[in-house]
């Protein structure tokens, strides 16, 4: 018997490494002929935006692309232009879907929105049980950035209200400000880093379109087990 | 020949004959190349983002000991229990033993595929736990105790008819011809299973060096769930999985999501660094990770193979195979398909057992061109014949070249064996397929060619 076994694994695993890589791999892409670029140890990441998608440069453009990813990914996209006409739009959608219970978490975005709905609320501020969420109608979160290239919601446990308001309840409405609107993934990141520089949440999920499914003959289903709908409103 | 290898021929020989099977491999696979090309048109260069996805790779996997300690250090840091497994016995018995001390009972299961690799749901089961697994292909071939078909796709094979005849007899639902009822029957019954789960198993698709974290991606909102309510986490991970930094997702994200299955980005890719921290609303008390070796280093010392590590497991090499999209995914019996599985399970299972699935090859190159990490898989496959006749050579191979060397060094000998064949051949075709057939092996699928009625030689000297 070993007194700590699980060091020992920890010591084994990394003394095999260690003796695997006594013999050096060739460089990555050598047998596919020439490498498209010349290969700079450790330097790729610097130049991952130049190999992604194209995105433009002004607000406009940023926000057709957006608005067109999220429309192939089945997702609403309403650009807003007051409080006031998040507030009357929220209203809107509550009425037709026919919502009773809310769950939401508190943010200067929802807030107020949430409270004009004058629905009753499950916020996730101070916990929450987990049936009383399932039984909302509607999860309404706030979220970190928008992301243009990909037409992705960014959301963490901190912005949006913890981990599950964005995937238990059967629609997920996103409010979003304008200045929000971010051009790409490599911009997501930088944000991310700087923004929680001090220490990161437990949980960061780029959310892109309502939770689907292919499973069955590769046909897409919307609403898997996450939300079948995902709304973003803008102002 | 081993018990994989001559199963294999079994069922390969099959499936082959099997027209609805590849029929149905068919329609799922149809659209692949054309929506995956829609989006990598999008890229403003595939070709470069593959070489930095190489590249990044590369260096991950080629500096993985400073890079797992960086990681396990980050996430022990805030909260997460890191565990070292060297086999899979061990990985196994480090899962049960946090369940054990929970007291727990109930397992959620978003798709683990090393999972699959070290028989987790068994010895879960064995062990006396109910566990569910949530995606909903996996909970598909679950329910009918089967291994995933396609390590992206596991019910792939499966028409809605069968699916709906499943859930009839296992879950007592009506019959329904429409995917989209089928769906909402399985979120019905998972719903209820994430709320009451003791605790949640997922894998991971990357794991970040530099800030403690795993990445997941996924597009059901499953794996999302799973780690959302239940009061443990355990994430289980291939100790290739890492990423030196946080923006390195910024590239693998969108490429895997669009190399293997034609999307811009899968609909949650959510990176976990921990337990539910002080003051967030949620989430599990207790998060786990644990790094599973099962000879991943017995593959990083082959130097020259060793860049089959750099694999995110996308499935594309899989869905442009010839060989996979007429045998399918059961036949391989093993837990990674395809290409990529074909090169390593030899390293993961051990190459004189294994080393038939290099020969599940037409070495055409596709699965090597469509690699969005450049994985060099069809030379491995090479190699690996290579390797394998190395260490184990072939002891009638000499004396086969050596005559042969014999006969093409005597012109008389040459010539005269070109003559009995001639006349071989008008008999051939009273054996032709059967036993005694010496050429059965060519004959059972295809016709022999002809013995030129002259040869070359006979034909020069009669023009002299
Ligand atoms: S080997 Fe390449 S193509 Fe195949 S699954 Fe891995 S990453 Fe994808």
């Amino acid at each position: 018997m070993v007194a700590n076994p699980k060091m020992n694994e920890r010591e084994n695993i990394l003394g095999r490494i260690r003796e695997a890589l006594s013999l050096p791999a060739p460089i990555p892409g050598a047998h596919h002929g020439e490498p498209s670029h010349p290969v700079s140890e450790c330097d790729a990441a610097a130049h991952i935006p130049e190999w992604l998608p194209r995105v433009g440069v002004t607000f406009e453009e940023q926000i057709a692309l957006f608005r067109t990813n999220a429309t192939e990914l089945k997702a609403d996209f309403l650009l807003l232009d007051s409080q006031e006409e998040l507030v009357a739009k929220l209203r809107e959608i509550a009425a037709a879907e026919g919502w009773k219970k809310v769950a939401t978490h508190s943010h200067e975005l929802t807030d107020d929105a949430c409270a004009a709905l004058g629905l009753p609320m499950v916020r996730t501020d101070n916990g929450y049980e987990a049936r009383d969420m399932e039984s909302c109608d509607v999860g309404i979160s706030a979220c970190d950035a928008l992301i243009a290239q990909t037409g992705s919601v960014l959301v963490t446990s901190q912005s949006a209200g913890g981990r599950a308001l964005s995937v238990l309840p059967p629609h997920h409405v996103v409010l979003a400000r304008r200045e929000q609107l971010i051009a790409d993934l490599p911009s997501a990141f930088a944000l991310l880093k700087t923004k929680y520089a001090s220490g990161y949440p437990s949980l960061i999920s780029f959310i892109t379109g309502p939770s689907r499914t292919g499973d069955i003959e590769r046909i897409l289903v919307l609403g898997a087990h996450g939300p079948k709908k995902l709304t973003i409103l803008c102002v | 020949m081993t018990p994989a290898a001559s199963q294999f021929k079994k069922n390969a020989t099959a499936l082959t004959a099997d027209l609805r099977h590849r029929a149905l491999i068919r329609t799922a696979l149809k659209k692949y190349e054309v929506v995956r090309d829609d989006k990598v048109s999008r890229f403003q260069n595939w070709q470069s983002a593959r070489q930095s996805a190489a590249e990044i790779k590369w260096d991950a996997v080629n500096h993985l000991d400073t890079h797992l300690v960086e990681f396990a250090r980050n996430l022990e840091a805030r909260g997460t229990q890191v565990h070292w497994a060297s086999n899979a016995a061990q990985a196994r018995e480090i899962i049960i033993g946090i369940i054990q001390e929970r007291k727990a009972h109930s397992i959620i299961k978003s798709k683990v595929m090393t999972g699959e690799e070290i028989h987790l749901n068994d010895a879960l089961e064995k062990a006396g736990f109910e566990v569910v697994e949530s995606d909903l292909g996996e909970y598909i071939v679950q329910l009918r105790h089967e291994a995933p078909y396609h390590f992206v796709f596991p019910a792939m094979h499966l028409t809605r008819g069968e699916i709906s005849d499943l859930f009839s007899k296992e879950l007592g639902t009506a019959p329904t011809d429409s995917p989209e009822e089928l769906t909402m029957i399985a979120r019905r019954v998972l719903r209820d299973k994430y709320i009451t789960a003791d605790i949640g198993i997922s894998g991971a698709n990357f794991g970040i060096a530099e800030t403690g974290m795993i990445s997941i991606t996924e597009n059901e909102g499953n794996a999302r769930l799973t780690c959302a309510l239940p009061k443990v986490h355990i994430a289980l991970m291939g100790i290739e999985k890492i990423l030196p930094k946080l923006e390195d997702l910024a590239l693998f994200l969108p490429m895997l999501a669009t190399a293997g299955a034609g999307q811009v980005m899968t609909g949650y890719n959510t990176m976990y660094g921990g337990p539910r921290q002080p003051g967030e609303a949620d989430g599990p008390e207790a998060f786990h990770v644990v790094l599973l070796d099962n000879n991943r280093t017995q593959l990083l010392a082959d130097a020259e193979q060793r860049d089959a590590l750099h694999c995110i497991r996308c499935g594309g090499c899989l869905n442009v195979c010839p060989i996979y999209k007429n045998i399918g995914g059961h036949a391989y019996g093993a837990t990674y398909q395809g290409p990529i599985g074909a090169v390593i399970t030899p390293h993961l299972r051990g190459l004189q057992q294994w080393k038939h699935l290099s020969f599940a090859s037409s070495l055409c190159g596709a699965c090597t061109q469509t690699c969005p990490v450049k994985i060099d898989l069809h030379h491995h496959l090479l190699q690996s014949r290579r390797n394998a006749i190395a260490q184990k050579p072939v002891w009638w191979e000499k004396p086969l070249f050596q005559a042969l060397a014999f006969l093409f060094n005597h012109a008389g000998l040459f010539s005269l064996g070109m003559k009995l064949g001639r006349i071989g051949q008008v008999f051939h075709p009273l054996i032709k397929n059967t036993g005694i057939d010496p050429v059965r092996a060519w004959t059972r699928s295809r016709e022999l060619p002809k013995v030129a009625p002259q040869t070359f030689r006979e034909w020069w000297q009669t023009r002299k």
